[in-house]
């Protein structure tokens, strides 16, 4: 059983709301890029990097970045995660990151993701753009940019779908039947 | 996923276990391409190179993919070790595995030895290469670097060319690109590819010219210099007459060939300087996929139940 919370519209009202706070927050777009949390948040990046360009008439660069060999649950995970690409064709020296995820949730992930930032280059800082935040934070960690806080309960999965991966653009959530599930990441 | 804690052969392993470990090592080959070559993925794990044969780049690329993936690593040399002193291979491995080991990479002159450690052991045991049987991290690299330039691999014709019979590289390479879709054809004197590989789905070659003509890929074998004299093939010089990779042999397969070989090389028999520091070479390649396709083996395997 699923509920929908955002539809292809709300979902790219929220995208363009988060653009402009972008462009705001850094004034203008010198020395920034995006880079998206494989693979919800690469979609997301690009979409993010579009709408940014039609804005301010700048392209910026877009990287992916994949965070499977910094996860830290590999040594208690049944199954290693799947390593995809990272891709990152631009030097992250003294450039403002702006990390982009589509869940934000324990924050692991984040925290994972700062650690392969920091192995690829030194940014001048990095900041957190999320469609969703869901709460239940286990490390302290907080979106700079959010589409949509959702109060979640921990029985609870939030899916997003894009159009990228051949869905309609659409937000769900679900509540799990047995308490061994987690949600999404 | 993987469905064995060990790798032992590429016979062993699934069309789907070959393709996730290639398609996983194209991350690794990113890793290795940056300024910091390191992932904390395997961070507080220990690699032991266990070696009972002389090898130098098989070795350090194992030493090197380990320590890309934050294990420690051990070498276990043979010659200083109690192996000299008569203590039985289960032995020494038993005591490797006390130490704390998780992957125990292993090469030895008998072939079937990493199937017997890894029914004897909990630690991931890798094969690189036992006896005349397998050398399946090579034939994952061969597949990785061909696809990377090739873009597939099914459907292209590939030949491997020279001692089959005592090739475990071959052998691997075979099961590998066979299982991939690849058209294999095996190039060399009659007295060195045994008539039951022909089951296997090949074409034999005993002329170079033949075999060459129409190739996507040229994998030349290094001619063992510790066979010449057993009646294998008449010289060297008479090798290379009639099996060495010339440009004018090269000229007869396809314009985009590319050129591999597994190491180490001697030039002027098998394969001569012009080709193999030429532009169809893609020797140097096939060293730094090493390292990629390892890491993507140590990888996946460290992620299989126990």
């Amino acid at each position: 059983m699923s509920k929908e919370l955002m539809n292809k519209k709300d979902l790219d009202r929220a995208l363009t709301r988060m653009a402009h706070e972008i462009i705001e927050k850094n004034k203008g777009t010198s020395r920034l890029c995006l880079i998206g949390i494989q693979r919800g948040g690469v979609y997301l990046a690009q979409r993010l990097a579009a709408k940014i360009q039609e804005i301010e008439k700048k392209e910026i660069p877009v990287g992916s970045l994949d965070i499977a060999l910094y996860r830290d649950d590999l040594n208690i995970r049944k199954q290693q995660p799947v390593v995809r690409r990272t891709e990152v064709p631009f030097e992250v020296n003294d450039l403002k990151i702006v990390l982009v995820d589509d869940v934000l949730f324990t924050g692991r992930s984040i925290r994972s993701a700062m650690d392969a930032l920091m192995d690829i280059g030194r940014p001048a800082s990095i900041q957190l753009a999320v469609l969703i935040d869901r709460g239940h934070r286990e490390l302290p960690i907080k979106a700079d940019y959010v589409g949509k806080n959702i109060p979640t309960s921990l029985r609870e999965t939030v899916e997003v779908q894009m159009e990228e991966e051949g869905v309609e653009d659409r937000v769900t959530i679900r509540k799990f039947e047995s308490v061994e599930g987690k949600g999404a990441e | 996923m993987l469905n064995n804690k060990d790798l032992l052969g590429i016979k062993e392993l699934s069309v789907q276990e070959i393709n996730l470990i290639l398609d996983t090592a194209a991350g690794f080959k990113d890793v290795l391409g940056r300024d910091i070559k390191k992932v904390p993925a395997l961070r507080g794990k220990t690699t032991v190179n266990l070696f009972f044969e002389p090898s130098t780049r098989t070795r350090t690329s194992f030493e090197l993919a380990a320590k890309r993936l934050s294990t420690d690593v051990i070498n276990f040399s043979v010659p200083t070790s109690s192996v000299v002193k008569g203590e039985s291979l289960i032995d020494t491995a038993l005591t490797v595995q006390a130490l704390g080991a998780d992957f125990i990479i292993i090469r030895h002159a008998s072939s079937g030895v990493p199937h017997l450690l890894a029914k004897n052991l909990n630690a991931s045991v890798i094969n690189a290469g036992d006896g005349t049987n397998e050398h399946p991290t090579q034939a994952l690299l061969d597949a990785f670097t061909i696809q990377e330039k090739k873009r597939k691999i099914a459907g292209l014709e590939i030949a491997i060319v020279g001692d089959i019979m005592h090739s475990r590289v071959a052998k691997s390479n075979i099961y590998c690109l066979t299982a991939l879709g690849a058209r294999v054809r095996l190039i060399g004197p009659p007295t060195l590819i045994p008539e039951n590989l022909k089951a296997m789905g090949v074409s034999v070659f005993h002329n170079m010219e033949d075999g060459v003509k129409g190739v996507d890929v040229l994998i030349m074998l290094r001619i063992q210099m510790e066979r010449q004299g057993k009646g294998f093939f008449p010289s060297t010089d008479e090798y290379s007459k009639n099996w060495g990779l010339t440009p004018e042999r090269l000229c007869l397969a396809k314009e985009d060939v590319i050129v591999m070989h597994p190491g180490p090389m001697n030039r002027g028999i098998e394969i001569v300087s012009e080709i193999a520091d030429g532009p169809k070479s893609v020797i140097l390649e096939q060293v730094t996929n090493g390292i990629a396709v390892r890491m993507s083996v140590m990888y996946l395997l460290s992620g299989v139940k126990r």
